[in-house]
């Protein structure tokens, strides 16, 4: 019996700790940021790197301007929100209130399985087959733009909304459903007046938490945006993301330069950015929970 | 995408000295190689024939860029840095306060190539109407002899040896510390062979690589230093007599003077083989 109420609090203990360090890791991480990258601001003010026009991070005096970079970001990120958040969200419709029994099970996989494809191999084919088609379709000087990382991109969002948003509607009670079926409503009537808002705070999460992967993503970026650390004015123009920057440069910089506090501190950036967008995610998530 | 920086070339090869007392097979050892991208095959080509001869030294062969390759080796993860430009006083006094001397030795000569696509009606440009293009001044194919398109231009990201000396030789007329930037506008593509790729199927587009990347996908465009004096294409003649205007010496940095197999293998690139392997890879020798 006492060997018995041991193990229990051994176990109970082990759990415990395996919880808090998870929780210890992004401590840490966040404090090795704020490290590494507050220490840029002892050379450039925290207005000059924010709005910033140039990044030229190797040149006498370098330029650590981020502005561009922010709006390559925003840019590939808003063009991919919109491809991806009505398909997405009207997929996720179809899978869990329209399709038959069979359909739904082969669609919900294979939209799984679109989720599991290295985001390498996606950057890969839209280098080849994306960015010459958009450079003809559009009759621009050169396809690597914020649109062809906004399109890449939006496939990888989609898994993520379409299966969030997928257990928000199915989590719908079925009274709700039957209610305004029994009232007369037809069923176009109660998907759009009954069941959507019921469904919207989950909506909300999968389209945050969708919005969150497309912000951080780096490979298939950097191969289709042809990073121009220009101000872009339109989707149609070539962008240069924060992670790409981080990711191409690196590889290069010497530990401690002002350089390497600088990806450090685009790091910050990033991090603020998705803590937000989690933030709301979470907020609603809480919401259809209760 | 960084694909000389994933391309990590290990060549091992497995001693058979049973028996044997010749010196190659007594030297035993590893070295790390690491840098410019434009060295990567030669220095893989060196490994891969310095390790025939001395089946017991290991050589591994890394890309990333001449800045990686000088960063690596200031903080000790590689033996050898391959450089397509010499090392700035910032980094040899960081290498310095870390306890490293590094040596400097020319190991061969890289035209630096400016390639079209093939349909582009411009053969020959001056190092100023370069300047022009590439600092953003002139936007327009049809302001340098051209079609009326728009001008694409294709850097190389920011870790580039090639990306450095151009800003340097080119925007910046030879001043190191000069004004000058790329246009902001320029796309920086991540590898000599993403550059080759987007010029070839890209009509409006200019880009610059080592001449070891050329292939009959681009054109390359003969330069000259002024109007008045004859265009010329990277060809090993030229940069070996120091007429085409945009050639440099490739570097290798060793930590200190060259010792053990690190003194092997250096000798080996002197030799006549290992300057023959320059020639092979479409560099120019030094001697």
């Amino acid at each position: 019996m006492r060997a018995r109420k041991a193990k229990e609090f051994l176990i109970e203990r082990l759990i415990y700790l395996c919880g808090f360090i998870s929780i210890a890791f992004v401590i840490l991480i966040f404090i090795f940021l704020i490290k590494e990258g507050g220490a840029l601001f002892k050379a450039v003010g925290l207005w000059d790197f924010l709005a910033g026009k140039e990044w030229y991070p190797i040149s006498e005096p370098a330029r650590f301007g981020i502005l561009p970079l922010i709006l390559g970001s925003l840019f590939v990120t808003i063009g991919a929100a919109l491809i991806s958040i009505p398909i997405g969200v009207a997929s996720a419709f179809y899978i869990a209130e329209v399709a038959p029994k069979g359909l739904r099970d082969v669609l919900k996989s294979g939209i799984e399985l679109l989720a599991a494809i290295p985001s390498v191999i996606i950057g890969f084919i839209g280098m080849i087959t994306l960015v010459p088609f958009i450079k003809h379709l559009f009759n621009l000087p050169t396809g690597l733009t914020a649109i062809s990382g906004s399109i890449t991109l939006a496939f990888m969002a989609m898994p993520t909304i379409v299966s969030v948003a997928e257990d928000a509607i199915v989590a719908v009670p079925r009274s709700y459903k039957e209610g305004a079926l029994a009232l007369g409503a037809t069923y176009w009537q109660t998907i759009y007046r009954v069941i959507f808002p019921a469904a919207l705070p989950g909506i909300i999460a999968a389209v945050m938490l969708g919005v969150g992967r497309v912000i951080g993503e780096t490979m298939a970026v950097m191969m289709v945006t042809g990073n121009a650390a220009a101000i872009p004015h339109g989707l149609l123009e070539p962008v240069r993301t924060l992670t790409a920057t981080i990711a191409a440069e690196m590889g290069e910089v010497v530990t401690g330069s002002d350089h390497y506090h600088a990806l450090f501190a685009i790091g910050i950036v990033l991090f603020a950015i998705t803590f937000i967008i989690n933030f709301i995610a979470d907020l609603s998530l809480r919401k259809v929970r209760r | 995408m960084r694909i000389s920086f994933l391309i990590t070339i290990l060549v091992v090869i497995f001693g058979l000295s049973i028996g044997c007392a010749s010196t190659p097979q007594e030297l035993k050892g590893s070295i790390q190689i690491k840098g410019s991208d434009t060295m990567v095959n030669l220095a893989q080509a060196w490994a891969e024939a310095f390790t025939k001869k001395y089946p017991n030294v290991n050589i591994a062969v890394t890309g990333g860029g001449s800045g990686t390759g000088i960063a690596s080796m200031i903080s000790g993860t590689c033996d050898i840095a391959i450089s397509s430009r010499t090392m700035k006083e910032k980094e040899i006094s960081q290498a310095k306060a870390k306890g490293v001397e590094p040596v400097e030795h020319i190991v061969a000569r890289d035209g630096i190539a400016v390639v079209v696509h093939p349909s582009n009606p411009v053969k020959n440009l001056t190092i100023e109407e370069l300047r022009a293009i590439f600092i953003g001044e002139r936007k327009n194919w049809k302001e340098v002899g051209g079609k009326d398109a728009k001008i694409v231009i294709l850097s190389r990201e920011v870790n580039s040896g090639t990306h450095v000396f151009f800003k340097e030789h080119i925007l910046r007329r030879g001043i190191e510390k000069g004004p000058e930037e790329f246009a902001p506008t320029a796309l920086l593509m991540p590898s000599s062979q993403a550059i080759a790729d987007e010029v070839a199927q890209n009509s409006n587009a200019i880009g610059y690589y080592g001449m070891g990347y050329i292939s009959p996908e681009q054109k390359v465009i003969a330069v000259s230093k002024d109007k008045a004096l004859p265009y010329l294409e990277p060809t090993t003649e030229a940069v070996k007599k120091g007429e085409y205007p945009i050639a440099r010496p490739l570097f290798i940095y060793t930590k200190g003077a060259p010792q053990g197999a690190i003194a092997a293998f250096m000798d080996f690139v002197f030799s006549q083989d290992g300057q023959k392997i320059v020639r092979d890879i479409d560099f120019v020798p030094i001697k």
